[in-house]
């Protein structure tokens, strides 16, 4: 506990410097300085905010282990700069103060199921990067309604998770075809499994990868069935601070890497073959072994390496968590562009 | 009314002293269950309602539940599932600490124990003393033993801390904190001086008239704000400072009520004798006063014990959140009573334990009363 | 009283002013700087704003379109109304405990200590969420509702009662009976010269019940429509869990209260009243409790607070009071969380201000009367 006070106290004192010789010093060398790499360096761990629980995005399992898309996100980030996956500290938020720990500097970066959006971007002062997870949000019901389509729910009560944009959907959604879909708010996921799984409820509404997670949740999977309709588009990323520009770049390419994996057909079991034979040069700058790409970042040339090695590639995580080893949800739009999906890496040289 | 049979059997045989006993067993329920119509109605129904709920509960909770085998598919009976407990009951009790350093958690609640043993017993002498210990240098082995970091001890996370562990170790920190404060506000809320007593009215009102659990959401999302920006405190020491602050109000309260009940003259008297302030508080008025409020304060740390549990509510694990977490998961479904009831008795042996200790203690300090005046 | 402070003190204090003043002012700035910093503006004009969601219970009307100052009516009104069901319910079941502990008959004597001891000893949130989800959710889906006797009917969505449907333009008439109803305790009381007026009071409440059956225009019984139950009011179970949390909670402390208020009631008047030929019933109901009552409003009123406060437990089992609502949902949709937060302390600043004005209002009058 002291310790963690020190900590707090050692972190101000680290980042007053870095303010205050960054500003004159690293300006003048032209060279672009991130406080939160350097306190993270110093303290020797990433701080992720992810979800307090959810199976596909983030999830503590019998063993206390984290596991799901965004937990490997942190995951790749700590092995980009340490080289070692298990750096990360986890930091369990609510959708009621994911936004407050990371304004408030407790989190170096947010990976927890969360949309982007206009008012996050521009009211809340967050940096939205990249979408990690296409989706919509969907509504997911008991087969023996016999309902085909989210219109005929007129009437009927849906478990939802306060704090989030899908109250608002259900409204505007409500409005759009007069009809009345009721809603019971729920503080946290597993209470409002409960709820749908105990009938208090007709159906239960997320997004499209949380909803796939409820019903991994429920009694017999197989009895609950998702409505065609998608209520809206959700487009779910990890979010950091404004300010801190190379912090952001950090995260970006560290997704961006596992895609770039995925496009070279690089896996977690092939890496070190690959790197230890390929001549093609895309490759090559790709894992580090020619150019600079890493240190431009302010990381090791081999980050992309180290991320591969750890976490593997984009599909292989999707594969794990959403996919058939997974939750069993389609890969769809989450697929690389070449098979129809909207997951398009920005260049890597 | 009716005269009592003497207490002890007479000598000679245990045949005459059977007879003996049993007509004043006949007396006993007569007397306490059956000494009119209307009682005797109370009593059947009673009885009855005890037919209707106790044999059933007994048959889910003992006669058909099962605890053997290490997954859902041993649960076959139609009782309650202990498995599931037993299975999670590390969670339960220690949260995710890790295997390895689990002696340390053992270690710090028998030194726990220790240091608690002097100051609950009244044939000690200088209890204070031992009390002055519990809070200060216990605090600090502890800390040192569950969190590590130094002494060439592996570090521990907060984060990784959960389970009962969790909610004993905040009720303690904030015994220890909110103590010492609340002591300062009762006297505070006592004071001649206008600006100490009024400060001290606003902060014990205001702590006392909100809701904990608003007090603890602003632990966690409006703490941040108040603090320069970059500062960062571990969201355990933020709630622990929020259940600090708001029973240090309950505790100043409670403590107020031994200065109300400490006879004037003995102030006065401790002044006449050329006495500071703070010397005839420590050691003439406070003394007294803390002793009569000892059974108000046990009722407080067992209330505030009890509300530990709401940190589920800011996403800390403590005992309810790992309980509801192993509910959650997809293998052991549907076992919210089993959960539930395990919670409830719990927090119920610690309490009860408490607040039986409190009741003995306030039972002691009467009789001393009466005997001495 | 004893000493008279010395210079020194009387300095001293204005210096802890002084600092006190000094941390709010950091605090503040220190505030100011971080909402700045997230690009947000304190205010309340937000209150007018559209809300654009939906609340599941309300007891005034509440549409989507509506905005977030009626959202913190409705919510504290829902607030309200639970703790207002828990402290009838409470004051009634912590009676009936506390006598109980009183009773002669062993067995009750001990149920009741059972019973006070086990609820005092486990966490109310636990015992809340038991309710809910332990027992309320094991109920049958709609469809396989429960049938009670009188038009109820009972289901894992709630009890459905059957309900008055008011003749259009009736609202004035229910209001009229609602204040019949508060005024008739005041009536009692109230003297016309030198005459109490005392049962006769018992008039109104009768008009008032008149005047709402006049105003009525049919019953109508809950029934099976579509996905869910049509007709009727619906009691939501959440509502029904947290209602039982607060009351259950409460009444073992009452108990307490009541059966050491009823001890302190001196020994004579118990007596006096047997030897005139009184039995225990009307004793206790007419002499003793009347009484015991002066003794335990400061306690019962503690209580009372401690209910309303425990009410915002509800968020855990989805039942929409104002830390749920206001705190939860209008906090993240407006992006405001200073000002929300606030305004739910004010609320409850408010109404702890009022109980304790209350308070030293009846303790005067009791002292009054007693002299």
């Amino acid at each position: 506990m002291i310790r963690h006070v020190a900590k707090g106290f050692s972190r101000v004192a680290a980042l007053a410097g870095v303010f205050g010789l960054a500003s004159g010093a690293a300006l003048a060398q032209g060279e672009v300085k991130s406080p939160t790499l350097d306190a993270v360096k110093k303290r020797g761990e990433v701080i992720c905010g992810v979800d307090t629980g959810i199976p596909g995005y983030a999830y503590q399992d019998s063993a206390g282990k984290w596991q799901g898309l965004d937990v490997s996100l942190c995951r790749a980030v700590a092995a980009a700069i340490f080289g070692d996956p298990e750096k990360v500290k986890y930091i369990g938020t609510t959708s009621k103060v994911r936004f407050s720990v990371l304004q408030s500097g407790e989190i170096d970066f947010l990976v927890r199921d969360s949309e982007l959006t206009l008012t996050r971007d521009s009211a809340l002062g967050l940096v939205e990067i990249t979408p990690n997870f296409y989706t919509g949000q969907t509504i997911m019901v008991r087969k023996s309604l016999n309902v085909a389509h989210a219109k005929e729910l007129n009437g009927a009560t849906i478990c939802l998770l306060t704090g989030t944009t899908l109250e608002t959907n259900i409204a505007d959604f409500n409005r759009a075809n007069n009809i009345k879909i009721g809603t019971l708010l729920f503080e946290r996921p597993e209470e409002a499994f409960a709820a749908a799984e105990a009938g208090r409820c007709d159906g239960y509404t997320d997004d499209g990868g949380s909803v796939a997670a409820a019903r991994s949740a429920m009694k017999k999977p197989d009895d609950w069935v998702f409505l065609p309709e998608t209520l809206s588009r959700q487009p779910l990323g990890p979010h950091t601070r404004q300010g801190d520009d190379r912090w952001t770049d950090i995260v970006k390419w560290s997704h961006f890497a596992m895609l770039e994996a995925e496009e070279l057909g690089i896996t977690k079991a092939n890496v070190d073959e690959i790197k230890k034979s390929s001549t093609d040069p895309q490759v090559r700058k790709f894992l580090g072994l020619e150019g600079d790409l890493g240190k431009g970042l302010g990381l090791t040339n081999d980050f992309a390496y180290n991320i591969v090695k750890a976490e593997g590639n984009y599909g292989e995580v999707y594969e794990a968590t959403f996919g058939s080893k997974g939750l069993g949800l389609p890969r769809g739009l989450n697929n690389l562009y070449r098979n129809g999906g909207l997951m398009y890496p920005y260049s890597w040289y | 009314m009716t005269l009592q049979a003497p207490a002890v059997a007479p000598p000679g045989g245990s045949f005459e002293g059977l007879t003996s006993q049993l007509p004043r067993a006949m007396e006993w329920l007569r007397r306490n269950l059956f000494s009119s119509f209307s009682n005797t109605l109370l009593t059947l129904l009673v009885l009855a309602l005890f037919v209707l709920v106790v044999p059933p509960f007994f048959n889910w909770a003992v006669t058909d539940a099962t605890i053997s085998g290490d997954s859902r598919a041993a649960c076959t009976g139609s009782g309650a599932c202990w498995t599931f407990i037993k299975l999670r009951l590390h969670t339960f009790l220690w949260g995710h600490y890790p295997d390895s350093e689990l002696w340390r958690v053992g270690a710090a609640a028998l030194l726990l124990v220790g240091f608690s043993i002097p100051v609950m017993r009244d044939t000690v002498r200088h209890r204070g003393i031992y009390l002055l210990l519990l809070l200060t240098v216990f605090p600090l082995i502890a800390a040192i033993l569950l969190a590590g970091g130094v002494l060439g001890l592996p570090e521990v996370d907060t984060s990784e801390w959960g389970g009962l562990m969790l909610d004993v170790i905040i009720s303690f920190v904030t015994v220890a904190g909110a103590l010492p404060l609340g002591i300062l506000l009762a006297l505070g809320r006592r004071s001649q001086l206008d600006v100490v007593k009024y400060l001290s009215i606003a902060f014990i009102e205001l702590w006392r008239s909100v809701p904990l659990l608003t007090v603890l959401f602003m632990s966690a999302v409006m703490l941040p704000l108040f603090l320069p920006h970059g500062v960062s405190i571990d969201r355990l020491i933020r709630a622990m400072v929020a259940f600090t602050l708001f029973n240090a109000a309950y505790m100043a309260e409670t403590v107020r009520g031994g200065l109300q009940g400490v006879p004037v003259g003995q102030e006065e008297a401790a002044v006449s004798l050329g006495l500071g302030f703070w010397r005839v508080q420590g050691f003439v008025v406070l003394p007294q006063a803390l002793r009569i409020v000892v059974p108000g304060i046990v009722n407080n740390i067992v209330d505030l014990f009890k509300d530990t549990s709401l940190v589920t509510i800011i996403s800390l694990v403590d005992l309810l959140g790992a309980v509801e977490q192993a509910l959650k998961d997809p293998a052991w479904l549907g076992l919210a009573k089993e959960g539930y009831i395990f919670t409830a008795a719990l927090f119920f042996v610690c309490c009860f334990a408490m607040s039986s200790y409190g009741r003995r203690f306030e039972r002691r300090l009467n009789r001393h009363r009466t005997g001495t005046t | 009283m004893v000493r008279r402070p010395s210079r020194r003190a009387k300095a001293a204090q204005w210096l802890l002013l002084a600092a006190v003043l000094a941390v709010a002012y950091v605090i503040i700035s220190d505030a100011a700087d971080n909402l700045a910093r997230r690009n947000l503006r304190f205010g309340f004009g937000f209150l007018a704003d559209r809300a654009n969601f939906d609340i599941p219970f309300h007891l005034v009307s509440w549409v989507e379109a509506d905005t977030y100052g009626r959202a913190l009516l409705v919510s504290l009104l829902n607030t309200l109304l639970v703790s207002a069901m828990g402290i009838v319910t409470a004051t009634l079941l912590g009676l009936v405990v506390g006598i109980m502990r009183l009773s002669v008959n062993w067995l009750m004597r001990n149920v009741a200590l059972g019973f006070i001891e086990f609820v005092r000893n486990t966490p109310q949130l636990v015992q809340i969420i038991f309710w809910y989800f332990a027992v309320l959710q094991t109920l049958p889906p709609p469809r396989g509702s429960i049938t009670i006797p009188g038009g109820f009917l009972l289901n894992i969505r709630g009890l459905y009662v059957p309900g008055a449907v008011m003749r259009p333009g009736s609202e004035l008439l229910s209001l009229l009976a609602v204040t019949l109803l508060v005024a008739t305790p005041f009536m009692w009381r109230l003297r016309l010269g030198e005459v109490l007026v005392g049962a006769k009071a018992l008039v109104l409440p009768l008009l008032a019940i008149g005047l709402l059956a006049g105003g009525t225009e049919r019953i109508e019984f809950p029934a099976l429509k579509g996905f869910n139950i049509a007709g009727g009011t619906q009691i939501p179970p959440e509502l029904v869990a947290l209602w039982a949390g607060l009351s259950i909670y409460a009444s073992a402390f009452i108990a307490e209260i009541v059966r050491s208020a009823i001890e302190a009631v001196p020994k004579g008047q118990h007596e006096a009243a047997h030897s005139m030929g009184l039995r225990r019933a009307p004793v206790l109901f007419l002499i003793v409790l009347p009484q015991a009552i002066r003794i335990m409003v400061p306690q019962l009123t503690s209580q009372y607070l401690n209910i309303i406060k425990s009410s915002t437990l509800g968020a855990a089992v989805a039942y929409p009071e104002i830390f749920q609502i206001f705190a939860g949902t209008v906090m993240q949709q407006a992006n405001k969380e200073v000002e929300t937060i606030i305004v739910v302390m004010a609320v409850f600043l408010t109404i702890n201000l009022l109980a304790s004005a209350f308070m030293n209002w009846y303790n005067e009058r009791v002292a009054l009367v007693e002299r």
